[in-house]
């Protein structure tokens, strides 16, 4: 099994967020695993993008033409990844802040309103992670419990609060999905 | 060890480096590999180490050069513009012939350029950048555990012919993170002796380190020397990937990322029929002349595409191992830019391959 997945948003949007546990999860399941990311030298504000590659071989190609997967959380990054989205494949909307609507009938368009979600969840900074959720119940990067231990894991240091808000968030966007 | 953790390329440069018996690493930051000096900076006091930020690369250098003159395994690592700043001390240590590790994770240029990928050092790492008669034993990994094999075999290399070692990546390799397995790490107590070291003298010998001779004829007999050495490692030390290139019509030349890439190109132009293959260098220095050109006498070649991150560096080497026989091609990417598998098949598609 091979899986592809290009996030993009602007910095501070936790795109690398994604793609790191992505890989973080898929790596835990003896998986290979690449993360590519992309972005210019400001922490926020600017464009930031991730390229994830997980599979049962050795991965090939960093650069790839299309995306089996593309998570985009800003209307720059619809624009720009939309078309890039490999036939057959799944593009994730942030529909909370993305005005725009996929025209694309040869690709499934999941429209999740993840900071509305992630601000009940207890925080829309967790918007991120609310994707990922949606992102694990569709393409199966790996099982719910690994990516799981691995919010817990990333966010240990925020606090017990923040793991939680998290979580709730994965969980969030799995159902929404 | 023997379990995959995830790792960025840049703080692997680290990891390897210590599994290779490295305890002294000098430097200073440079983008898009500062994950490397932070990462020896946190993990070499833990293994009685000692990390060292120099006030400039110039200093880092000569550093290097008085360590691995006291006969420890050392390491730099840096980017192309901290890389030219270390030439003339990189010449000096090739000169009083002292092994140690260069890492250059090379970015777009000339000048600052950026910090995107780029193989614009390849002529400064093989021909090389300072001045003298001189060569860079140069290795390129294509991924992060071929990175982790490289990094240990340099340091095997340096040692064994008392000559700096480079591992030569790129800005791509430098940032990526990987599943990576570290195989082997090496024993303290069985790296070689260095009876040539300064190392305080106990009842022995004097020895002097140095790259200096005022004597001609002594200085050309210490070239000779050099020289006798470098025709033992281009001898033995070759080493190049051949996938699916012995009955390919065409012949892929690439390194380290273009090379991964190019693989990539070739497992779906096979599944084409498309009769392609590659022939990666991982030496660049010695160049696999021999293979390039036993590959360019086949009747079954037609021609070779080389692709680089840079304006055709590597092709001019190819060029003299295939002298003439067959048709030699180019195509580069320069300024951060990594061609897609796609590109790349575009090219093979519209060269006309001609038997010659």
């Amino acid at each position: 099994m091979e899986m592809e997945l290009l996030a993009a948003g602007f910095g501070g949007q936790g795109v690398l967020m994604i793609g790191q546990l992505v890989a973080l999860s898929a790596v835990d399941e003896n998986k290979f695993a690449l993360f590519f990311p992309s972005y210019g030298p400001a922490m926020r504000g600017g464009t930031a993008n991730c390229i994830v590659i997980i599979g049962d071989k050795p991965i090939g190609s960093p650069i790839l033409n299309e995306h089996e997967h593309v998570i985009v959380m800003n209307n720059p990054s619809f624009t720009k990844f939309e078309p890039l989205v490999k036939k057959g494949g799944h593009l994730y909307v942030n529909s909370s802040l993305v005005s725009e609507k996929s025209t694309r009938s040869d690709i499934q368009v999941h429209y999740i309103d993840a900071n509305d979600l992630a601000g009940k969840a207890g925080a829309n900074v967790a918007a991120n992670i609310v994707m990922l959720g949606s992102l694990l119940k569709v393409s199966h990067f790996s099982a719910y419990e690994i990516a799981e231990k691995w919010i817990q894991k990333k966010f240990a240091g925020k606090g017990e609060k923040v793991v939680k808000i998290n979580l709730s968030a994965l969980k969030a966007g799995f159902e929404k999905a | 060890m023997g379990e995959k953790i995830l790792m960025k390329g840049a703080e692997v440069l680290g990891e390897s480096a210590i599994k290779a018996g490295c305890r002294l690493f000098f430097g200073y930051p440079i983008t898009p590999q500062n994950e490397a000096p932070s990462y020896m900076a946190k993990r070499l006091p833990e293994v009685g180490g000692v990390f060292v930020q120099a006030e400039s690369e110039v200093a880092a250098i000569n550093m290097l050069y008085g360590a691995a003159a006291s006969g420890h395994r050392v390491m730099t690592s840096s980017s192309s513009p901290g890389i030219s700043l270390m030439q003339e001390g990189i010449s000096y240590i090739a000169g009083a012939q002292l092994p140690v590790v260069l890492v250059n994770v090379m970015r777009g240029g000339p000048g600052l350029g950026n910090i995107g990928p780029a193989q614009g050092d390849y002529f400064q790492s093989v021909k090389p950048g300072g001045n003298g008669d001189y060569h860079l034993i140069t290795l390129a990994p294509m991924n992060l555990q071929e990175q982790i094999d490289l990094i240990y075999d340099a340091f095997e290399l340096a040692d064994e012919y008392r000559n700096p070692a480079m591992v030569l990546t790129d800005g791509l390799l430098g940032q990526i993170m990987e599943a990576v397995e570290f195989h082997r790490e090496k024993d303290l107590s069985s790296l070689p002796a260095k009876p040539w070291a300064t190392t305080g003298i106990n009842h022995r010998k004097k020895n002097l380190i140095s790259s200096f001779d005022l004597d001609y004829d002594r200085l050309e007999a210490i070239n000779h020397q050099i020289q006798d050495k470098y025709r033992i490692v281009k001898e033995k030390e070759v080493r190049y990937e051949s996938y699916f290139a012995d009955d390919a019509e065409v012949i892929l030349v690439a390194y380290g990322t273009t090379g991964r890439i190019c693989k990539a190109v070739v497992d779906i132009l096979r599944s084409e029929k498309y009769s392609v293959g590659l022939l990666r260098p991982i030496s660049l220095w010695p160049f696999p002349e021999k293979i390039l050109q036993q590959l360019a006498q086949k009747s079954t070649t037609k021609g070779f595409l080389v692709v680089e991150l840079s304006a055709g560096q590597m092709v001019e080497d190819v060029k003299i191992s295939v002298n003439g026989v067959k048709p030699i091609h180019f195509h580069g990417r320069m300024g951060g830019n990594v061609p897609s598998p796609k590109e790349i098949i575009d090219i093979i598609k519209t060269i006309q391959w001609e038997g010659k």
